[in-house]
């Protein structure tokens, strides 16, 4: 057998020319991505990309891969469907806040509970870009956009944490511009055998630009943001000398600085990717910049859960397979005189 | 039945040509399960038959009231049947309610069978009787066999230690148990069924049969009431071969199974539980053995897209639903038109708009199927006639949607989906194999290239080397396949994907005249469910002399390419229909035809007479 020709960023780059707007976070994204997939291994044949509608959704066009931009929301859906019909296909589906959370809510709700094999890319701007500006699921209560003139009244939904609550077994957060981890996301998301969600903060310079600004600037990226990692102690600042502690009963966390109160490295809560209760408390966390009213927090990112399970896809496959076993390949003329029949002379 | 003097068999048996019996009860009170096992009994027995399931959405109304009555009409005859019947000769009503419900369509002299231990006062009120009709002269015209069915039913299943409870469920068996003896069915295929059925209980199967066997005895033992005598019904003259009997929705099933291994693809079923589509689901779901993958999704509209990815992948995507769920997968349907994905769409029909009558049969779906979606968005429509031939129309949709690359919709209705009849079972041998062409060369691919004959774009399957390529809802570049807002390449993709689906009707049967000459003063097109009535009423038309005849249209879009050469050798076109006026308005707007409209929305099947007073009346405006 021939040793396959490795590939490269740039075979992963279709002749199509992008079309987002200048300075969207979606470029950053999507080099990360053309960027890991020869690392991963990944082949253009098997690859599949499934998208909705939205900014997000063209991402498949600039995918020398397969890929199928389908209709508003429903990508979680088209998505099984590909992958039942050739599980040995490497599926990535992606979408945005308001492809993904409000028209396609109920498809992402069951495709996370059933844990189909894809790697699910959610680009949250909370804002809807391509229809000009409207509030999105995202967005925080008080939005002014072309639809909320006097502000939003919509309590926002956190992604992770819906995907948590939706029985996800894989659930990351990532930001666009952070390239290098965003790749670690991928290659994680990509060995995780189930659904693996990532939500990614994505900036939209045009309808709601600097919307994570808050966590994602050089001057307040340490102070905010919480890069997690399985076994390691929650620590974030500058120092790293600020973490996480489980607060008595484990209901909540609060913010501890080492040294301070008599505080050492171990009242510092460790990151464990298999409990679902730390990864909710997790997904929650946010500074008050970007979310006034839980605020007060770094922003958690990197693998929040990761506790696999059986795929609904292999588990389709087997229960195909036992029934082959059990039966027999079908005979459609059994089939057709099963029961009762009778002949005429 | 009415006749008092007819020959009689060696056994003393009247001999019958057809009877019509309808079973009515509860709808906790197996109406339907006793029907069934009479058909089956009855098919067995060599008779031809027709039967017509007609219950209730709610699955155990109240007891007792006119709402929860439940009804199944069974025709069997020494000659070929055609429908159901229009009025029973026999009406067996378990309780008041059944009997208030169906009493105005047994004719005078007809024979009602009654269980009287249901005739309690509280059951009486609860069908809203004021006076017992037993007692106050409302049978009078009709032949009665007036039986305590609950108490003798407990006396026959006592031995058997059921309470009073699970005995009275039996009732339905004791009462078929009788049938079988007044029409002298074999009771053995009713009684293996029960040992299958109740396999894992038993007790519960030797109680239902003792219940059925002491109805047997009664009827052999008990002294009828005078103008009441035993029946035959001699064997009807079938064309050799092997039969069974079939519903609509099992033989859509199975078509789609066969599909599946004459294009030697595997098959995804996505479906979302609705009436009175949901039993093909449960068929396919027993077929995983067969290369069937079915996948009950979250929605209508998961339900279609997820056999959009199936179709995407390479494998044969299929969806099934009935109206409202058709309304829901609308934008979906269009997305498989944009991208040219083959994709077979079984809609089972039911009364609407919005929920409508759920149980309840209808033709309204035509326009949705043909027109409802946004945008110019052609595709292919096909409806079957009868249960049997919807296996036949399930793979003819596979061979179109592949050949053609295009979405198949399959109309039935909740008439043909439940209603069985006796089929003549194909060999697997003998069904044309379905090609499939996947596109493996790279060079000069683009993903809309076209078929130049077909107008088919080629299907390249995710996982072939060096075809790599991005299709979505978005308009195409008719040369590129690249997305395009050219206002030229709109228009002409608009009409390629026109001009694909109306060529299919070259590769269609030409229309043919079901009944009559192709010819004449009248002639009557229907399309779907119909069929047996227009086709009994044109027959008995023409027993008369009349030139009427029959056109029974079964390609409904593209609709077959002598369609209107046909139909204007006519004086007249009547167009039946359980809708408001659908095909007629499409014949009309198509050919420019003067074609009459029938329209009957109440749920129910035409019957044959007031197809034949349209007829005549049609006529008389000659």
């Amino acid at each position: 057998m021939d040793t396959p020709q490795k590939l490269s960023r740039k075979d992963f780059v279709s002749d199509q020319e992008v079309r987002w707007c200048p300075g969207c976070g979606d470029y950053a994204i999507l080099a990360a991505m053309q960027r890991t997939l020869p690392e991963l291994g990944a082949t253009r044949e098997n690859t599949v990309f499934v998208s909705g509608i939205g900014c997000s959704s063209r991402f498949p066009y600039y995918m020398n891969t397969y890929g199928f931009h389908t209709i508003h929301g429903r990508a979680p859906a088209v998505a099984t469907g590909v992958k039942l019909a050739n599980p040995k296909l490497d599926v990535w589906m992606v979408t945005g806040d308001g492809d993904g959370l409000s028209i396609g809510g109920n498809h992402l709700l069951h495709v996370l509970r059933r844990n189909v094999d894809l790697q699910i890319l959610l680009f949250n701007n909370r804002i809807y870009g391509l229809t000009k500006g409207q509030y999105s699921p995202t967005s925080l209560v008080g939005a002014k956009t072309p639809s909320t003139p006097m502000g939003s009244l919509d309590m926002p939904l956190n992604p992770c944490q819906f995907a948590l609550g939706a029985n996800a077994r894989f659930v990351a957060r990532g930001i666009d511009t952070s390239t290098t981890t965003l790749s670690e996301l991928f290659t994680a998301a990509y060995r995780h055998r189930g659904t693996s969600f990532v939500e990614i903060l994505q900036n939209c310079p045009v309808f709601n630009d600097g919307c994570w600004d808050g966590v994602t600037m050089r001057d307040v990226a340490a102070e905010n943001q919480l890069w997690v990692e399985h076994g390691k102690p929650l620590l974030f600042g500058k120092d790293k000398n600020r973490g996480l502690r489980l607060a008595a009963g484990a209901s909540h966390v609060e913010v501890i600085t080492i040294g301070v109160d008599g505080m050492t490295e171990a009242d510092v809560a460790v990151h464990d990717q298999t409990n679902r209760t730390l990864a909710f408390l997790l997904a929650h966390l946010a500074p008050s910049s970007t979310s006034p009213a839980e605020g007060g927090f770094p922003m958690a990112f990197g693998v929040l859960y990761c506790d696999p399970m059986p795929s609904y896809d292999a588990t389709v496959t087997t229960q195909n397979s036992d029934a082959v076993a059990k039966l027999g390949q079908g005979d459609i003329d059994k089939l057709l005189r099963s029961g009762h029949t009778w002949k005429v002379e | 039945m009415d006749t008092p003097v007819r020959p009689k068999d060696a056994d003393g048996r009247e001999i019958l040509d057809s009877v019509v019996i309808r079973f009515a009860g509860d709808s906790g009170d197996g109406m339907q399960l006793a029907g069934m096992q009479f058909a089956q009994t009855t098919a067995v027995a060599g008779n031809d038959l027709a039967t017509f399931p007609d219950f209730p959405a709610e699955i155990r109304a109240p007891a007792g009231t006119t709402f929860g009555v439940s009804g199944f009409q069974i025709h069997f005859a020494s000659h070929d049947v055609l429908t159901p019947g229009d009025d029973p000769d026999v009406l067996v009503a378990m309780n008041p309610a059944a009997l208030k419900v169906n009493l105005r369509d047994l004719p005078k002299g007809g024979l009602v069978i009654l269980n009287t231990g249901a005739f309690t006062p509280g059951n009486l009120k609860k069908a809203g009787y004021t006076k017992n009709p037993l007692e106050d002269g409302t049978l009078d015209p009709y032949r009665k066999l007036e039986i305590d069915v609950s108490k003798l039913v407990i006396a026959a299943v006592e031995p058997h230690g059921l309470g009073t409870k699970d005995a009275l469920r039996a009732k339905n068996l004791w009462t078929l148990g009788l049938l079988y003896w007044l029409f002298g069915r074999d009771r053995a295929p009713t009684v293996d069924w029960l040992r299958r059925k109740f396999a894992k209980r038993p007790d519960l199967a030797e109680a239902n049969i003792a219940a059925l066997n002491a109805g047997h005895v009664y009827g052999e033992t008990a002294e009828l009431p005078t103008g009441i005598a035993s029946y035959k019904i001699l064997k009807a003259d079938l064309p050799k071969g092997h039969y069974r009997n079939i519903t609509g929705n099992e033989a859509l099933a199975w078509g789609l199974a066969a599909a599946s291994r004459l294009a030697d693809l595997p098959l995804l079923y996505g479906s979302y539980p609705i009436t009175p589509a949901s039993s093909v689901l449960h068929s396919l779901a027993g077929l995983k053995h067969y290369g069937v993958t079915t996948f009950q999704a979250e929605d209508e509209i998961a339900a279609i897209c997820s056999a959009i990815g199936a179709a995407y992948a390479g494998i044969i995507g299929v969806t099934a639903t009935s109206g409202p769920g058709m309304a829901l997968k609308g934008e979906a349907l269009g997305l498989a038109i944009m991208t040219e994905l083959p994709l077979i769409i079984l809609d089972v029909q039911r009364a609407g708009p919005s929920t409508g009558m759920p149980t309840k049969t209808e033709q309204s779906d035509l326009f949705q199927a043909v027109w409802g979606r946004n945008g110019d968005s052609p595709l292919v429509v096909l409806a079957p006639a009868k249960p049997g031939e919807c296996f036949a129309f399930a793979i003819e949709a596979v061979r179109i949607a592949l050949k053609y690359m295009t979405p198949v919709i399959v109309l039935s209705d909740g008439y043909i989906a439940n209603g069985a009849e006796p089929w003549t079972i194909p060999s697997f041998a003998d069904l044309p194999k379905i090609e499939v062409k996947f596109r493996q060369d790279p060079e000069g691919f683009q993903p809309y290239l076209r078929d130049p004959e077909t107008l088919a774009r080629n299907w390249a399957k995710p996982g072939t080397p060096g075809l790599e390529h991005r299709i979505g809802g978005i308009e195409k570049n008719f040369d590129s396949g690249h997305i395009s807002y050219d206002p030229d390449n709109h228009h002409k993709m608009t009409l390629t994907r026109a001009a694909k689906i109306q060529g299919i009707a070259n590769d269609l049967p030409e229309q043919t005249v079901d009944c009559g000459e192709d010819h004449g003063d009248l002639v009557v097109v229907g399309w779907g469910s119909t069929y047996g009535t227009l086709q009994q009423a044109v027959r008995r038309a023409r027993e008369r002399g009349l030139a009427v005849s029959h056109v029974h249209i079964r390609h409904m879009w593209p609709m077959p390419r002598n369609l209107k050469s046909l139909l204007s050798n006519f004086k007249r076109i009547l167009v039946p229909e359980l809708n408001n006026g659908q095909l007629v308005r499409i014949l009309r707007a198509e050919y420019l035809l003067p074609a009459e409209p029938l329209d009957k929305i109440s749920g129910m099947p035409f019957r044959i007479v007031e197809i034949e007073q349209a007829i005549r009346d049609a006529l008389a405006k000659n």
